[in-house]
């Protein structure tokens, strides 16, 4: 019995799991499946969107700074081919044509220098007082006079502050000479520190020896990579923009945009953490995930708890089933005991009535003057008399066995259960008062009428009281009948405190042919045909009992749905 | 009129239809000793054939047989002899077999084994009403 219990326990488990596996996989798959497709695709144009706003930012720049510089030179060689080299040599000139500049452009021009060509500064207006500086040694002017124009990159020169040079190169009389502009480096310094995007978006620009051009706004090692990737691939990307995401030394994800300024000579970078760049993108992302998740959780508990439900329901309704079955089987096992039983009643019946009518004919003949006078005559009649009793136990027997078998006159009829109770009390009252047995009666009364057969119900509680009677004959007791509604159910209870049934017994009792009673005084037929009887009728019929503590005997029966009016 | 009450004077004459032979036996035993003129017969066949000799008043006859139905047997009986009364004996059980056949005319019945004191009662009874 454990180990069935333990297997159907298994079994359910099984079917729990499978159910809610089912349910699970049904439910969240396609979910998580399509969340994953929407993301991905997301991530993928968002990826694509924020390139290409970052190379449309840095393209952008790359143009004005271009655009800045050619502005720049052209100015300065409108100034070189305008006016000639005496008029420039004249510094109040030059100095007037300086703060014309300024006025135009504000101050991006610092100073202008008009340079010979042995390097020696003819003339000079500016802030700072470099007068006849000799530039023969520096790199710039030898750049500046193999040229028409030239571009430096950014150094401190002899100012001692971060500056570049725009240089012309002109000739008066066959003898080149150089009028050169420095522009401001915080002017210059400005266009690319507007650059700015998120929390760590920045740009600067780089040389071709990897070296500052203008000022970072973080800290960083130009010389590493990836700056040094780009200059060397910067023939890739002549007019264009290049893009790469690398990680830095602290492991964070960096997006590099790259563009080529002044030729090819400068480098504009501009970098930010992918973090920053895609926080929406992130945020969405979590977002999402946190749904989804949060989705995914609530299907588990419903799955669980709806499967939890269905199993239960599977559960009960298999241990219906499985009483159903017990009592079909029992049903049946009565019914074939039955017939066996009405078959061999019937066999019997004749022999018994022949063998009385036999006794019968003895008595006659007894009665004839030959044997009045015979001295033995009252112990024929004894005899006879013997031989009827029993051939009438004889026929109560097979009347059982034929009521078992269920052919006793069973015409449904309308009974007041109270009435039919009432009237076996009253036939049960004298032997009650031999047994010492105390009655008491507890009716509910306006009981609605019941549709059985009277013959059968009034058997089935005669044989409950006459049980319940046997018991107590001994020591006495109390019989107590009581009778209720419970629902749909009219309920009777006979009970006694006889001596009890003891367990073993108990799940027996119903059962053909069952009996505790000594041999010959019992046929161990009543409650099984008490049992069939009430089961007919579409009723109960339990036993409650402990060893010394009397028996309950239990029987239901249905109320029928049609009836409009209580019985009266 | 004159007829009827002459058999309540004269002897009662029985026809015993039953196939257990023990039975059919002492019960006209018994029956003769208590005044009536018993004829037993132990099958359908054989009561139809003897009825056709004989004036019976009264028939008892056994529902259950081998040979025939008892109700069969019956019918024949009411048909061929209205005015001769039918009691019927059945097993225990068969009432419904013996409420068919007060349809068709039968006196009335008795569940086997009976008292004989109820079945000489009811002899008389179905002599007096005659039918």
């Amino acid at each position: 019995m454990n180990q069935n219990k333990g297997m159907h326990n298994g079994y359910y488990y099984s079917l729990t799991r499978n159910m809610l596996l089912v349910i699970i996989l049904v439910a969240i798959m396609p979910m998580i499946v399509v969340s994953s497709i929407i993301l991905y695709e997301f991530d993928v144009s968002y990826h694509e969107k924020v390139h290409a706003h970052l190379e449309e930012l840095v393209l952008k720049h790359k143009h004005n700074i271009d655009g800045f510089l050619k502005q720049k030179l052209g100015d300065i060689r409108l100034l070189g081919k305008t006016f000639s080299y005496e008029e420039l040599k004249n510094e109040s000139f030059l100095r007037n044509r300086l703060e014309l500049l300024q006025e135009i452009y504000g101050p991006v021009f610092v100073d202008l220098g008009v340079i010979n060509a042995r390097g020696l500064q003819m003339a000079y207006a500016g802030p700072f007082k470099l007068g006849k500086a000799l530039y023969s040694n520096a790199r710039w002017f030898q750049m500046a006079m193999k040229s028409d124009y030239f571009k430096s990159d950014v150094f401190l020169g002899l100012r001692g502050l971060p500056h570049f040079i725009i240089a012309v190169r002109e000739s008066w009389n066959g003898e080149p000479w150089i009028l050169r502009a420095t522009v401001d480096f915080v002017a210059f310094n400005n266009l690319v520190e507007n650059i700015r995007l998120g929390e760590t978006g920045f740009a600067f620009i780089l040389n071709r020896k990897g070296e500052f051009q203008t000022k970072p706004l973080f800290d960083l090692i130009p010389t590493k990579e990836p700056y040094t990737d780009f200059l060397k691939d910067s023939k890739k990307f002549q007019d264009g923009v290049r893009i790469i995401e690398r990680e830095d030394d602290s492991g964070n994800k960096v997006i590099y945009v790259a563009a080529l300024l002044k030729h090819g000579d400068w480098l504009l970078v501009y970098q930010q953490r992918a973090s920053d760049a895609f926080s929406d993108l992130k945020r969405t992302l979590r977002t999402t995930i946190a749904i989804v998740l949060f989705a995914s959780l609530c299907i588990m508990v419903i799955a669980f708890i709806l499967s939890k439900r269905m199993v239960n329901r599977v559960a009960l309704a298999d241990q219906e089933k499985e009483m159903i079955s017990e009592q079909v089987i029992e049903t049946g096992k009565l019914a074939s005991v039955g017939e066996l039983a009405a078959g061999i009643a019937h066999e019997i019946n004749n022999p018994v009535a022949i063998m009385m009518e036999e006794a019968g004919w003895i008595e006659d003949l007894l009665e004839e003057e030959d044997f009045k006078e015979r001295e033995n005559l009252s112990e024929f009649k004894r005899a006879l008399e013997q031989i009827r009793t029993q051939g009438r136990r004889c026929k109560e027997i097979t009347h059982k066995l034929l009521s078992f078998a269920r052919k006793t006159d069973s015409r449904i009829q309308d009974v007041q259960i109270n009435d039919l109770v009432e009237e076996l009390i009253a036939l049960s009252a004298q032997r009650a008062k031999f047994a010492n047995v105390d009655i008491n009666i507890n009716l509910q009364r306006d009981l609605r009428m019941i549709k059985v057969s009277q013959a059968e119900l009034q058997q089935v509680m005669l044989n409950l009281i006459n049980n319940a009677l046997d018991e107590m004959e001994k020591s006495g007791g109390t019989l107590k009948v009581s009778s209720a509604l419970e629902g749909d159910y009219i309920v009777v209870e006979v009970a006694d405190n006889g001596p009890g049934i003891p367990e073993a017994n108990l799940a027996r009792i119903f059962d053909p042919f069952f009996t505790t009673k000594p041999v010959g005084k019992g046929t161990g037929l009543g409650l099984s045909i008490c049992y069939g009887i009430i089961k007919k009728m579409g009723g109960d019929i339990e036993v409650r009992s402990a060893v010394d503590a009397g028996a309950t005997f239990r029987v239901k029966i249905p109320i029928p749905e049609d009836e409009e009016q209580p019985g009266n | 009129m004159a007829d009827r009450d002459n058999h309540r004077e004269k002897t009662i004459k029985v026809l015993l239809v039953d196939d257990e032979v023990g039975f059919a036996d002492i019960l006209a035993k018994r029956l003769g000793k208590r005044g009536m003129a018993v004829t037993p017969v132990y099958t359908g066949t054989e009561a139809i054939q003897t009825i056709r000799k004989n004036d019976f008043h009264v028939a008892v006859l056994d529902l259950k047989m081998e040979d025939m139905d008892g109700i069969e047997v019956l019918k024949i009986f009411k048909k061929a002899y209205p005015e001769m009364a039918v009691i019927m004996l059945t097993g225990h059980g068969s009432e419904q077999a013996a409420k068919e056949g007060i349809q068709y005319g039968a006196f009335d019945y008795l569940t086997k084994p009976c008292e004989l004191e109820d079945l000489v009662k009811k002899i008389h009874q179905a002599t007096h009403q005659g039918r």
